[in-house]
């Protein structure tokens, strides 16, 4: 770990899982030893919002649950958006991201009141900024395998390899199991393992 | 939830950590009604309630749920009452006269506030409803403590025999932290309700809140009580100091920030200089305690969230001991250095620190958030509130509009709390222009509809959920009905509890234990008012829209359409599409439509795209749900629906 508490922020859209994705890292980390303090929003301000949730790791003790601005060590995000929106607020230049490349688009751009830009034109602008940006098609692999929601899995498979804390797919294994029933168990576990094959 | 020895520590949300600490406590009966942030508590209890053999219940408003935890008190039991902060506003009632009658087996009430109104549609404070009751307050710093002083809060609640208040937050039940699991108890106790002794023995005696012209045999007792848990809070160990002996400047503060306070005090190295007094139990404040941590310092800053509650009482108790602190200044709301609206975080403690301190700003990071910002002002666009795709709301104020637009005579809906309360936004199509507590916008619409007779010609409708009806708005509804207010309530039946979760209300036949449970009809019960009762299904726009005018054209006495189709989120819709919708791009004429892409631009549905290449329509099929309601609002019949084969 290279800093305590580490850092860490989940992001998305409302419906992408992001809280069950935190949640399962959560127990995962908790599974090494680590205390873990997370910190979510969702409920009516969700509905088609920015859902984001902040995990604290360290060797000791509570954390508040909410990171301070500017101390965020690793940004995971759903939606290639939502990877800006919170770099702009919790940001620095060591900040690791890893982004999944498929837009949920906001009403307003439906609309055509506002413009989502290219993805490509996000992910050339965040790598400027950030030169290790990863982006990776989560949704995509997620569609081939038969489910879009399976994206927060296979992201957390593409996170357990760029996290510089150890954990791994038997923590995923033990922590996945108190979530999904019997009979998903072996599909998210190939989730997780498309993740760790895309970084 | 149940292991009984060694616990290993777990991954807990502040939620699940009250509601461990009360099946700890050995509760036996649990009530509540479902709001963010607190719905998971109840939640939690019900998978618990076979295995530990507890009754729990989603009431059918908060006042209830207290009265239903109340009676569970007075026959010896152990009861937690569940609600967010709104519903101690609705419990209020039963709640002031329970004060006064006191409890016999340990009851706690919990209240989640949710500063920054989050998930709410105003900023509420229940604290100060601990003076205004004259019972305790507790507010846990942390998860481990949420567990603990639940489990503590029983006890007290005995010792006193009065219920104990316990607060939580957002950042406090929808946060997790780690947690050690005690034991469980393995006797339960058996109830009996004795009634028959002398009229003021608090053990035998009738439960009466008051007798009539003589507050000071029971309310002189209560107060009494309350100096009682003052003393005992004297040596509390939810209270805890960490800091200097004489500390350039003292912190006090509660709940989640206290969390915010250590962190910023550890970001700014302060920790020689700043003290932090934490307080678990904030009503009433133990005062010797107070005075000990007050003599040292001579500047305080209160952190604290929405009203200055701990504020107002540490200056009031420094006031009483001023001849032995004297002066002190204080930092806080009232000074402005704490912000009086809204949720604080470590960012705002630190600036409050900086100022009060004389430190300089640090702006380490200015430099790339100002870059980073730059590029979220054009590649992070706004995500306004929305429904969810195939929500029934969508296509009900769709319907709703079109009613009153064509009508002409300038319409309108009063609404009140639910998912429904976005229809104010573009979402809802402006739909809504009233919006306040529950079941108020049938209240409003009934007395909106008195005015009429002062010649104002505008038609007057009012939504409700399914919920709500049976929460708050069966009063309003009678009252429109027996004054003849020509209105037209219209009840959004998503068939649950939706925007909390889907939990179950009277209007279904099943409890949240799982238990067969007497499905209220809703319409029978308006009927029975003699109210005219239509139900249609939103998803049929034409039937709808039809229905509905008519309905307004009416002028003598209240009418009901019930507007029944389920959540899209609900368990039985989820994950199932029922129609695969397509758009087929030669017939789709784009901006040219007539009213310029009708679906995207106005209808707004996120399962929706605008493809601005081909300028056509298209679906997002990992949005759509496939509810098809777009294919009846589009003009040219470009969007189809055809059945999804399960």
């Amino acid at each position: 770990m290279t800093a305590d508490p580490y850092n860490i922020i989940i992001t998305g859209v409302g419906g992408q899982g992001n809280v069950l994705a935190a949640r399962v890292l959560g127990n995962m980390l908790l599974r090494r030893g680590y205390e873990v303090t997370i910190g979510e929003t969702f409920g009516a301000t969700q509905r088609g919002g920015s859902v984001m949730s902040h995990l604290r790791v360290a060797k000791y003790g509570v954390w508040s649950p909410q990171i301070p601005r500017g101390r965020a060590h690793m940004i995971v995000s759903l939606e290639p958006a939502e990877a800006v929106r919170v770099l702009k607020d919790y940001g620095n230049e060591d900040v690791k991201v890893l982004s999944n490349t498929r837009p949920v688009y906001p009403v307003s751009v439906i609309a055509g009141d506002v413009v989502y830009p290219p993805v490509e034109e996000i992910r050339d602008r965040v790598q400027a900024l950030i030169p290790g940006a990863r982006f990776i098609d989560a949704t995509e692999e997620a569609l081939k395998m038969g489910s879009p929601i399976l994206s927060n899995i296979i992201m957390l498979g593409a996170l357990s390899c760029i996290l510089p804390i150890s954990v791994g797919r038997s923590d995923f294994e033990a922590a996945i199991s108190g979530f999904v029933p019997v009979d998903a168990l072996d599909t998210n576990l190939r989730a997780f393992d498309r993740g760790t094959e895309m970084v | 939830m149940n292991q009984k020895k060694h616990s290993p520590r777990l991954l807990m949300m502040g939620n699940d950590a009250i509601a461990r600490g009360a099946l700890e406590a050995g509760i036996q009966i649990a009530s509540g009604y479902p709001g963010t942030p607190s719905s998971e508590i109840i939640e939690n209890l019900s998978r618990s309630a076979a295995e530990r053999n507890i009754y729990v219940e989603w009431s059918t408003n908060e006042k209830v749920a207290a009265e239903v935890a109340a009676a569970a008190s007075f026959a010896g039991l152990r009861s937690l009452c569940v609600m967010k902060q709104n519903g101690v506003n609705v419990a209020s009632d039963f709640l002031l006269h329970l004060a006064h009658s006191g409890t016999r087996g340990g009851m706690v009430l919990v209240s989640c506030d949710d500063p920054g109104a989050l998930s709410s549609v105003n900023e509420g404070d229940s604290r100060p409803f601990a003076r205004l009751l004259e019972v305790p307050l507790l507010e846990p710093g942390d998860f481990q403590e949420a567990k603990d002083m639940t489990r503590w809060a029983f006890e007290l609640s005995e010792e006193i025999r009065n219920f104990v208040f316990l607060r939580s937050v957002t950042r406090m039940s929808h946060a997790s932290g780690c947690v050690t699991a005690g034991d469980l108890p393995e006797k339960a106790r058996r109830p009996a309700f004795r009634h028959k002794g002398f009229l003021l023995d608090p053990d035998s005696g009738p439960v009466i809140s008051l007798l009539p012209g003589v507050p000071e045999l029971k309310h002189g007792p209560q107060q009494e009580k309350l100096r009682k848990a003052a003393k005992l809070f004297e040596k509390s160990s939810f209270n805890t100091y960490k800091g200097p002996e004489k500390p350039d400047l003292l912190i006090i503060t509660s709940s989640a920030c206290s969390l915010y306070s250590r962190e910023a005090v550890h970001l700014l190295g302060l920790e020689d200089r700043v003290g932090i007094l934490k307080m678990g139990t904030t009503w009433p404040l133990p005062p010797e305690l107070m005075k000990r941590h007050l003599t040292a310092p001579d500047r305080i800053l209160i952190v604290e969230e929405v009203l200055p509650f701990l504020e107002e009482n540490v200056k009031i108790l420094a006031a009483e001991a001023a001849a032995e602190l004297g002066i002190k200044t204080f930092y806080g709301k009232k000074s402005g250095h704490i912000p009086s609206v809204g949720e604080l975080n470590p960012d705002v403690v630190i600036s409050a620190l900086r100022k009060i301190l004389g430190l300089p700003a640090d702006d380490s990071t200015a430099d790339f958030l100002k870059k980073a910002g730059a590029i979220a002002a054009s590649a992070a666009p706004h995500r306004e509130l929305t429904f969810c795709p195939g929500c029934p709301h969508r296509a009900s104020y769709w319907s709703i509009h079109n009613a009153i637009e064509l009508d002409g005579r300038e319409g309108f809906v009063c609404g009140d709390i639910g998912c429904y309360t976005l229809g104010f936004l573009p979402c809802g199509f402006g739909t809504l222009k009233t919006i306040h507590s529950m079941g108020s916008g049938t209240g409003i619409a009934s007395g909106f509809g008195q005015i009429r007779r002062f010649e104002m010609d505008q038609p007057i409708l009012a939504v409700c959920g399914d919920s709500t009806f049976f929460h708050a708005a069966i009063p309003a509804l009678i009252n429109a009905v027996h004054h003849r207010s020509p209105v037209t309530i219209i009840v959004l039946d998503n068939r649950g509890t939706a925007m909390t979760g889907f939990q179950p209300h009277p209007g279904l036949d099943v409890s949240v234990m799982g238990e067969p449970a007497v499905d209220i009809d809703m319409a029978e019960i308006c009927r029975s008012l003699g109210a005219r009762v239509e139900i249609r299904d939103p998803f049929d726009l034409e039937e709808t829209e039809r229905t509905l005018k008519l309905m307004m054209e009416e002028t003598d006495g209240a009418r009901v359409l019930i507007l029944r189709q389920a959540c899209s989120l609900s368990p039985e819709k989820k994950g199932r599409k029922l129609f695969e919708v397509t758009v087929d791009e030669s017939v789709c004429i784009g901006e040219n439509c007539g009213c310029n892409r009708l679906c995207t631009r106005i209808f707004r549905c996120p399962g929706l795209l605008w493809d601005g290449q081909k300028k056509t329509a298209r679906i997002d099929e990992v949005i759509c749900t496939g509810c098809g309601v777009c294919a009846g609002i589009c003009p040219s019949g470009a969007i189809t629906k055809k059945e999804a084969r399960v």
